[in-house]
């Protein structure tokens, strides 16, 4: 199962599989890691499932219009943030790391 | 410090709370009590999905509440609070103590107080049992009838009529969402329903359900008016179940009255979610139904529990999909509201923004995420904007602000 790792907002860092369809966020949500708090549950309405996708851009699909515009006026967005919802991991998917800001609610 | 926290309801708002209470290094035994069978779902999706596969979207797997340590026990309703002896009794007889007790007992439907409410193939909507049993009825009995024209009403029409349903919305009020949103919300949500086949009453008062052996056929209106349908949804509201928390003499009023840590006036017990009526600032008590909402009283009990530092107020907030709109709505929309429209409504992208004298108040948008961001940014930090330069599409958002 492919992994991925979490850069908590404390500064751990946490492996976790992840099944293969399930998202980013689900992975950390299941672990009941901080950080990612996904209110709307990964429909792309909420923003507070935001990381920083440090490695591992290529096995994803690139942001739709609707989440590049969530993300616009995210607190503390960059060029990598994404919304980890909509990072769904696929077989290929190695070596995914992100960081989570502390600032999803 | 193993102190027992229990929790009452097992929705949202409970469920999240048990979640961050481990999140935050609580030791001591939680135990999560729901008297409805299903594991914690999102309701969100009831009322926006049609096929039966995609109404069941569980909050958390069941392997996690027991990697969690938490215990979940469904199917039980709790009947009484002891408060002298700090106990829970639960209806099939046994009784918990708690150090901690919190209620998240949520909100029911409204009930339709007219004559024939109980004919078969008459609904309301709030579990996923409700769910079950109102996409049966719509899928073989093809005109639907929804009374009440609020959130959940238009979710349900949007999404029958992309399924070829007959639909008609019955609202008493002269405009849709009439509690809830701005009238010029009310008025693109309106032609944007019609546009797309759905009959929509307004002023229209319900006086009774009539039926043939025993089944729902039609609803008559104050006027003699009757719409046939096969099959009636009651959307009227929900009102607070907070009964038990009445009956032990804590504070309501129309609702459990919390202050902004989910304090009640008995300091072991706390409340969250829907069932509450909580400060906002303003100075005056509201009931806010929204899940961001539930998760912001969730964080609130965490810090009260764990005694950390009380959380920072955050702006209210809450998302409704009809059609291919996705709207989202922050702050809370003044009876006579000042304002800028942003966007094209009749292309369904647009964003609202109501202002008073330039101080953002509120924002509805469409389709406009950006805007919704933005403006839920504006209104917390109290950004004033220039009227004018917000209204013209093509100038960026940030430049509309007033320094
Ligand atoms: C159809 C529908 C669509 C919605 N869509 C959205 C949306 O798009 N966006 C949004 O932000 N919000 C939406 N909401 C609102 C959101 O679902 C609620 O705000 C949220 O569920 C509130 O959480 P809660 O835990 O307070 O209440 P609930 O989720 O209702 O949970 C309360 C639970 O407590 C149980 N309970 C009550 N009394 C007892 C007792 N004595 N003993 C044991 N158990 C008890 C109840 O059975 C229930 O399971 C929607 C609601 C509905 C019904
Ligand atoms: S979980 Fe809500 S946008 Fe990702």
């Amino acid at each position: 199962m492919p992994k991925v790792t979490y850069e908590l907002p404390d500064g751990t860092v946490h492996d976790v599989d992840v099944p293969c369809g399930q998202s980013v966020m689900d992975g950390s949500v299941r672990n009941n890691l901080p950080g990612i708090v996904a209110e709307c549950g990964g429909s792309c309405s909420c923003a507070t499932c935001h990381v920083f996708l440090e490695a591992g851009e290529s096995f994803f699909d690139e942001p739709t219009d609707e989440e590049r515009e969530l993300l616009e006026f995210a607190e503390g967005v960059r060029p990598n943030s994404r919304l980890s919802c909509q990072l769904i991991i696929s077989d290929g998917c190695a070596a995914v790391r992100v960081t989570v800001p502390g600032t999803n609610g | 410090m193993t102190e027992r926290v229990l929790i009452i309801g097992a929705g949202h708002a409970g469920a999240t709370l048990a979640g961050l209470l481990r999140q935050a290094g609580h030791p001591g035994p939680i135990e999560l009590f729901g008297d409805e069978l299903d594991l914690p779902y999102h309701r969100p999706p009831l009322s926006k999905k049609f096929a039966e596969g995609e109404l069941e979207q569980w909050l958390r797997p069941m392997e996690f509440y027991q990697d969690q340590d938490i215990t979940v026990r469904l199917g039980d309703r709790v009947v009484a609070i002891d408060r002298a002896e700090r106990r829970v009794h639960v209806a099939s007889g046994e009784s918990y103590d708690y150090d901690h007790l919190v209620l998240a007992t949520g909100a029911r439907p409204r009930p339709l107080p007219v004559p024939g409410a109980d004919l078969d193939g008459t609904v309301s909507l709030r579990t996923l049992a409700d769910a079950r049993i109102l996409r049966k009825c719509v899928a073989e009995r093809r005109r639907l009838a929804i009374v009440g024209g609020g959130y959940i009403g238009l979710e349900v029409a949007a999404v029958a009529r992309a399924n070829g349903v007959e639909v008609t919305v019955v609202e008493r009020e002269e405009r849709v969402l009439a509690r809830v949103a701005s009238p010029r919300l009310s008025e693109i949500l309106t032609a944007h329903h019609r546009a797309r086949g759905t009959r929509i009453l307004t002023g229209a008062r319900v006086v009774r359900l009539s039926g043939a052996d025993g089944r729902v056929r039609a609803v008559v209106l104050d006027d003699g008016t009757e719409i046939t349908s096969d099959a009636v949804l009651v959307g009227i509201g929900a009102l607070p179940r907070d009964e038990l928390a009445a009956a032990a003499g804590l504070r309501c009023d129309q609702g459990i009255v919390v202050d902004a840590q989910a304090r009640t006036n008995d300091p072991h017990i706390l409340a969250i979610g829907d069932v509450t009526r909580r400060p906002l600032g303003t100075g005056t008590l509201v009931r806010l139904e929204s899940i961001p909402s539930a998760a912001e009283q969730a964080r609130q009990a965490v810090a009260t529990i764990m005694g950390d530092v009380p959380t920072a107020a955050e702006v209210p907030w809450f998302w409704s999909d009809q059609f291919d709109l996705k709207l989202k709505i922050a702050g809370l929309v003044p009876p006579l509201p000042r304002t800028v429209v942003r966007g094209d409504p009749s292309a369904g992208r647009f964003a609202l923004f109501h202002h008073d004298n330039g101080t953002l108040i509120a924002v509805e948008s469409a389709n406009r995420a950006a805007e919704f961001m933005a403006g839920k940014q504006f209104i917390a930090s109290g950004t004033r904007i220039d009227p004018a330069r917000l209204a013209d599409d093509t100038t960026p958002l940030r430049d509309a602000i007033l320094h």
